[in-house]
């Protein structure tokens, strides 16, 4: 084959090769959405974080406003120490309330803000207060297992 | 009696001895390869030329594959995530088996059919032939000129096609279940775009196909430049390339994963 038609689809070649892998970052890994311009960091510490990991989304009224830099366990308080990055664009009030909720029935846990209605906003470092654990459905089975329990007896009694 | 244990014992042995110096030879051609690297880069003609024979030459097999791996998957997949009323996942499941196993591995298994065997073919005739011998007589190292420039090839090539791969299969499995199924396409690309991490599924799957790339093209050489110059010879040496390509891929497969995982 002549060196010019061979050069032609070796470099058509290596151009689909990395158009595809430029595809496969920009639609399938959405490199471009997924980091959020500028940030500033708050914390949050909860008693349980359930299945949360590094990564999840943080939403706001269904908007996703950051994501979780890290967890870590603070053991001064022996509650675990939940860092997040939160979008520059969006101030939150000091009295914002955050949640681990899950998505859907078996769907990945992700940290809901809602917001209070103070004046000040929280600022980089900040720490939000008000949180709310993750629902462990082991718990909640227990505590119903627990209060069916407690209930038998007054039935039958009242028999 | 005990001869005969001896006898068996002594196969044994010769059979270990024999596979720890090929493992033995085989490193050593590696290192060769990379030591003769520089001198074959000064004229990368020969390695494009490679790549389309390697690379270019594989794209028709390895395209039509991807297209139909991605709509089996998407139909298969469709039928079990239906059950658990979740069909909108279907696009995570497609994308990130591709990405991170099948793109790779298939790609690999593909490549190890259809360039490994030309290459080890086409260097143990080469060596059947004296061609090798003849190179040498020249003071032309055949390592410099017939097998470093196919080993950067290899290496070269196989991200590319594993990256078409994916990105083919995603298609077959986005024409089966967005136009012919009718799962909604809004939520098919994002849910999928949610979770395809690109350091943790894409940058892994690229890494998994360049080791991958060395392994499959390493062998395919070795055994080409290793096979006794006889007919029989050739066509044992092809066989084993095919053979221990795949095993060496699964294998390393499991080992990438396992710290790709756990990391």
């Amino acid at each position: 084959m002549e060196r010019r038609t061979l050069d032609l689809w070796v470099g058509v070649f290596a151009a689909a090769g990395i158009a595809a892998l430029l595809g496969l970052a920009m639609k399938v890994g959405n490199l471009t959405a997924s980091d959020i311009g500028e940030t500033y960091t708050v914390t949050a510490a909860f008693e349980n974080i359930g299945g949360l990991k590094p990564r999840a989304p943080i939403k706001s009224a269904g908007v996703v406003v950051g994501r979780i830099k890290h967890i870590t366990f603070d053991t001064s308080r022996y509650e675990a120490l939940v860092t997040m990055e939160l979008d520059k664009r969006y101030a939150f009030p000091k009295d914002t309330f955050a949640n681990i909720y899950t998505a859907g029935l078996l769907g990945e846990q992700y940290i809901g803000l809602e917001a209070g209605g103070e004046e000040d906003v929280l600022k980089n470092g900040d720490e939000i207060t008000q949180t709310q654990d993750a629902v462990v459905l082991e718990k909640m089975i227990s505590q119903f297992l627990y209060n069916k329990a407690s209930e038998t007896p007054t039935e039958t009694k009242k028999e | 009696m005990f001869n005969q244990l001896a006898e068996v014992l002594r196969s044994l042995g010769h059979r270990i001895i024999d596979r720890v110096w090929r493992l033995g030879a085989g490193a050593r051609f590696f290192i060769y390869t990379l030591i003769y690297s520089g001198e074959s880069f000064k004229r990368i003609h020969l390695t494009i030329r490679e790549i389309y024979f390697t690379g270019v030459l594989s794209l028709i097999i390895v395209l039509v594959s991807a297209f139909f791996v991605g709509m089996v998957l998407a139909l298969q997949g469709y039928n079990t995530l239906q059950k658990y009323g979740s069909s909108e996942a279907i696009g995570v499941l497609v994308a990130l088996s591709l990405v991170r196993e099948l793109g790779p591995v298939v790609t690999a298994l593909l490549f190890a059919g259809r360039a490994g065997t030309a290459i080890t073919a086409e260097i143990g005739l080469m060596k059947a032939t004296e061609q090798l011998s003849a190179m040498e007589m020249m003071a032309v190292s055949p390592i410099a000129r017939v097998v470093a420039p196919r080993f950067w090839a290899g290496v070269i090539s196989m991200p590319l096609l594993a990256a078409l791969f994916s990105m083919v299969g995603i298609l077959g499995g986005y024409l089966v279940a967005v136009p012919l199924i009718g799962v909604d396409e809004g939520a098919f690309w994002s849910q999928m775009q949610a979770s395809v991490d690109f350091r943790e599924d894409i940058v892994n799957g690229v890494i998994k196909s360049t080791v991958f790339g060395v392994a499959c093209t390493m062998i395919a050489l070795f055994e080409g430049f290793d096979a006794p110059p006889t007919a029989e010879g050739v066509s044992r040496a092809t066989t084993r390339t095919v053979v221990n390509s795949s095993l060496a891929v699964l294998g390393l497969d499991f080992v990438l994963t396992s710290f790709m995982i756990s990391a």
